[in-house]
């Protein structure tokens, strides 16, 4: 077996035994914990595909700040055990909730049986390196890139313009 | 010097079989400065406290070896010998955790600082990025021995730890963007040897930007406000003892040796001699035969200048902390990046590529 193959075994573990862990912990603090742990194996994904820059914006950007910021609003809240809601009637809830999602489990089962070896093509050399994320930014996709850009600066003023109002 | 690289590199080809050379070739550079920067962190602990008491007139350790330079060690063995006392409402598993989180990543980016000619453990081609990357995740281990600790002390400190970075993470990348667009490249090494003209001279306001930034990133006075020890005892790591504080201690210390790192890299041409390209064939070979020692010569002079100014200034007010990052710096460093992409685009003298 391949090194590359262990190590994806290794990531696709850790990152689904983490995101199980994420909806199964009742404190929000392990939760978020767990979610860091999910976030971490997917950029080491990313790593395996040599996609640097995706690597890189995962952990930087969903590992160090997203989740920096979750974990800090929990932590300035100080949840205690006794402030969680209580879960009532959690097994109707969960087999109603599979009995939903039963549909999605087809699905997927069958991607087993469809889905053939060598049906993909390798992604290219320079997936998701700096410089082919940069083109598609500057060319094909600026002005979605520009759009996205102008919306973030709207949210923000918006936050700055609500919070500083004076009441 | 570059005769280390070149005997290891002929050492290395005489190993036959191709994975047992590739082996050997990822653990030796990465043993070597491993240990080469906790040896300079023991060092480092006594220079401070010897200048720091320079500075305040006193005297410092003077008593263990020749001008007290084994103290370090005396301490480092003192500390492993103490007890791992872990409180009893803690959470174990994160307080276990968290300063593993906060060192390893410390000593883990030195693999992506090129330490002298040829002298670097891996050579991404995204390396300030990466090296940015690895370095957030500090702020989570941070938090997490603020929430686990179980004291408030602990989580006060914690939150202002996180806040803080947060705030100055941002002007802190905006200030590298000119240097990257004078470089053409994330590369370290490419960023070196672009700096014919170091990067001070053609961006003293991204350096003046980076260098407070990266103060407050490593808590430092005058922003050493998760750890102010008149309000919150000792911030973050009230509750560690032991080895598991002596980790947090060697991270505040590697984290200084890396601000000096990076400042020397981006802005004071790195490994290179000053003004190697002017004095011709013996700057050059300067650069080449000594990188290391030009590289360890300008870290410690900016890890002297941050002992110097914790032994000036007071601390700053969380207030002024939060408006000093969003009001002056953020729109400071935004107009470094205008500048810079106007004069790099007219290629005006020294800004020529």
């Amino acid at each position: 077996m391949a090194a590359n193959t262990i190590f994806f075994m290794i990531f696709s573990l850790v990152a689904i035994i983490s995101g199980f862990v994420m909806i199964t912990r009742r404190h929000p603090l392990s939760a978020a914990l767990s979610l860091v742990v999910t976030f971490i194996s997917l950029a080491g994904l990313y790593g395996l595909l040599a996609a640097k820059l995706l690597f890189i914006i995962q952990i930087l950007v969903y590992a160090g700040a997203i989740m920096t910021l979750v974990i800090f609003s929990i932590m300035l809240l100080n949840v205690q055990e006794e402030d969680l809601p209580a879960e009532e009637r959690i097994i109707e809830r969960v087999s109603i909730t599979t009995l939903i999602l039963l549909p999605m489990i087809y699905i997927i089962g069958r991607s087993f049986t469809v889905i053939k070896d060598g049906q993909f093509p390798e992604v290219s050399q320079d997936f998701g390196t700096i410089h082919s994320v940069g083109m598609f930014l500057f060319t094909t996709y600026s002005f979605p890139f520009e759009v996205i850009s102008i919306l973030l600066l709207i949210s923000l003023l918006g936050v700055v313009v609500l919070a500083k109002r004076r009441i | 010097m570059e005769v280390l690289v070149q005997l290891y590199t002929a050492i290395l080809s005489l190993i036959p079989f191709e994975p047992v050379r590739n082996a050997i070739n990822m653990l030796v550079p990465t043993l070597a400065i491993a240990s080469m920067v906790l040896g300079i962190v023991f060092i480092l602990i006594w220079w401070e406290r010897r200048l720091i008491a320079f500075v305040q007139a006193r005297l410092g350790p003077n008593r263990l070896g020749p001008g007290g330079i084994f103290q370090s060690f005396a301490d480092a063995l003192k500390v492993m010998l103490k007890e791992d006392i872990v409180t009893a409402d803690a959470d174990v598993i994160l307080f276990t955790i968290a300063p593993i989180l906060v060192f390893v990543p410390g000593l883990l980016v030195y693999s992506l600082v090129p330490v002298g000619n040829g002298m670097i453990v891996s050579n991404v081609n995204v390396a300030i990025f990466l090296f940015l990357a690895i370095s957030s995740i500090t702020t989570l281990g941070i938090l997490m021995a603020g929430w686990s600790s179980n004291n408030k002390y602990s989580l006060m400190g914690g939150i202002r730890a996180v806040a803080q970075a947060i705030s100055y993470e941002i002007p802190l990348l905006l200030s590298i963007v000119g240097v990257i667009m004078l470089a053409g490249s994330l590369s370290m090494v490419d960023i070196v040897q672009s700096q014919n003209v170091w990067n001070i001279v053609r961006q003293p306001l991204g350096f003046i930007i980076f260098f407070i930034c990266s103060l407050s990133e490593v808590n430092r006075i005058p922003f050493d406000l998760p750890e102010a020890e008149s309000e919150l005892v000792s911030g973050y790591n009230t509750e560690y003892s032991g080895f598991k504080f002596a980790m947090f201690f060697l991270a505040e210390y590697i984290n200084t040796f890396t601000l000096g790192a990076l400042c020397t890299t981006l802005f004071f041409g790195g490994w290179r001699f000053p003004f190697d390209n002017l004095l011709g064939d013996i700057g050059l070979q300067l650069t080449a035969q000594l990188g290391i020692v030009w590289f360890i010569l300008k870290t410690m002079f900016f890890f002297s200048v941050v002992v110097w100014i914790r032994g000036t200034l007071p601390r700053v007010r969380t207030d002024q902390l939060m408006a000093f990052a969003w009001k002056y710096l953020l729109p400071a460093a935004l107009l470094n990046i205008f500048v810079t992409s106007i004069f790099a685009a007219i290629g005006f003298g020294v800004f020529s590529r």
